[in-house]
């Protein structure tokens, strides 16, 4: 099994793929929290559009997509916040409509099926070496950031009107969790894939919340599963020759599950405590 | 002598195109304990959103005294359907209040710990620190929350409807808090309550507004008047 280390794709895909685990794990404990779950999928569907545009016009796919995404996370929130569009809808309709464009654009030229498959379902064999460093540099700004404003990401996530009144400016805030989301869903969507990105923001989070309380374990907890879960799932899709992101999605809901069991055992325990009491 | 803190100035509140409230004006000394009342849609809320700072008016404007800035109010909001089910420890709550002290500083200093502490033993919540916010009753939440409001300020208090859905002995004892904190610090509180009987029982100012102020004076003044009474006993 040690082989695989000596193929340089899968050491590129373990380094950007540790990274962009570390970080959505992190924003996906805020996103689940502010009911802002599935904004990962209308970015990745952005990110789709963005990408095919790039490749038909033979440009660098992540540094047209990034900023693209960024602008488009921006209208996101602006529409939610101002309360003219609910945030399920708008991100519906973000999504659906860049698939379309995306679609629409990429079949304007024949031959580039495989291209479609891959930004849809992922491949390890797409990061190239300046993706690396790209990535990293990327991933670390954002790892960098969350942990500098980890406090007020707090604040404002559990309670926006009191951040607000005390000062704190929510807006900025909003917007930073906006665009190092949109810059993790860009980094991660090309291995993991445009449909399977979001569970990557939204199943640590959930894993780690039914068994921890407090909202720094909480961010802990999901980051090491998020981590674990996509050593494991790369590991299963080198033994099986299985695609990337279908096995880490896998394993995390493998352990999604496993949480689920631990936390309605601990219940039992409980109520069972209490009566023999 | 009058030491005014807050003067409102004829202010006029609303949504886009439709107006809440109307000519709103009157002023607070230090160590005042105002409660807004009047009936469901007469604009309480919006009135104290302003007063945090969480909406412009339309017209008019409000003013501080040079003592008090913007940064000097403790807000307590109304719950969010966010909070029931957020995995956030007691301690990290309260502490998140110390927040507009450090503006620059990306942690929490030993003297934000220890005023967290602080309110924290005052409230009696000390040996909640560690549980979690989501398992707590109604009455312990709006313990945490007070906490956190004082580690925002010490000057001022805003409570938008701190006792919604408690029962009438928890309501009580959070009364009895805000009293406290009122006569101990000499705090300024301003509250919207549903509740006339303690409102007229703790405040000693009455504001009381429907799309426009109907009275606003002293509990004493409010209890003798007609509007006051027809309230109070209906």
């Amino acid at each position: 099994m040690l082989e695989m280390f000596s193929y340089p794709f899968i050491i590129r895909a373990l380094v950007v793929g540790t990274l962009v685990s570390l970080c959505s794990a992190l924003l996906g404990v805020n996103l689940v929290l502010k009911r802002y779950s599935m904004i990962g999928d209308g970015l990745s569907h952005v990110a789709f559009s963005a990408m095919a545009v790039a490749t038909v016009m033979n440009w660098a796919p992540l540094t047209v997509a990034i900023p693209v995404v960024i602008a488009a996370s921006y209208i996101l929130l602006r529409f939610s916040s101002t309360g003219r569009l609910s945030g399920d809808s708008a991100i519906a309709l973000l999504s659906t409509g860049a698939l379309a464009i995306g679609i629409f654009i990429i079949s304007m030229r024949s031959g580039i099926n495989t291209d479609i498959n891959n930004y849809m379902f992922g491949s390890v064999l797409a990061i190239s070496k300046s993706d690396v460093t790209l990535s990293v540099v990327l991933s670390l700004a954002v790892l960098a950031l969350y942990v500098v404003f980890y406090n007020k990401i707090f604040a404002v996530t559990f309670d926006e009107p009191f951040a607000r009144a005390t000062g704190i400016r929510v807006d900025f805030y909003n917007m930073l969790i906006a665009v190092l989301t949109a810059v993790t869903i860009v980094l991660g969507m090309r291995m993991i894939g445009a449909l399977l990105i979001s569970s990557l923001i939204i199943f640590p989070a959930m894993s780690s919340m039914r068994v921890f309380k407090c909202f720094r374990n909480v961010v802990i907890c999901s980051a090491v599963i998020s981590v674990a879960c996509f050593l494991t799932g790369l590991t299963v899709s080198y033994e099986y020759s299985a695609p990337t992101g279908a096995s880490v999605v896998i394993i995390n809901m493998a352990v999604f599950a496993a949480f689920c069991a631990a936390d309605y055992i601990r219940g039992r325990l409980i109520i069972h405590q209490d009566h023999s009491r | 002598m009058k030491n005014t803190l807050i003067s409102c100035g004829d202010i006029t509140l609303g949504y886009e195109n439709m107006t809440v409230l109307r000519h709103v004006s009157f002023e607070l000394n230090e160590g005042d304990y105002l409660c807004v009342v009047g009936e469901n849609g007469a604009g309480k809320s919006t009135l104290i959103k302003c007063l945090a700072g969480l909406k412009k008016p339309m017209e008019g404007e409000i003013r501080f005294s040079d003592k008090i800035t913007r940064r000097d109010i403790g807000y307590l909001p109304q719950q969010t359907a966010i909070q029931r089910d957020f995995p956030a420890s007691v301690r990290e709550v309260v502490t998140s209040g110390c927040l507009n002290n450090s503006r620059l500083l990306p942690f929490y200093t030993r003297a934000d710990k220890e005023r967290a502490a602080k309110h924290m033993a005052e409230l009696g919540i000390t040996e909640l620190a560690e549980k979690s916010y989501r398992e707590l009753s109604g009455g312990q939440q709006q313990r945490v929350l007070l906490a956190r409001a004082l580690c925002a300020s010490n000057k001022m208090l805003i409570l938008d409807e701190p006792v919604t859905g408690l029962d009438p002995i928890v309501t009580g004892e959070i009364y009895s808090i805000i009293k406290e904190i009122n006569k101990k610090y000499g705090m300024t509180i301003i509250m919207v309550s549903h509740d006339v009987g303690n409102a007229v029982k703790n405040a000693n100012k009455i504001l009381h507004i429907k799309h426009t102020v109907q009275f606003f004076g002293s509990t004493d003044e409010y209890v003798g008047s007609k509007i006051g009474r027809e309230f109070i006993g209906g």
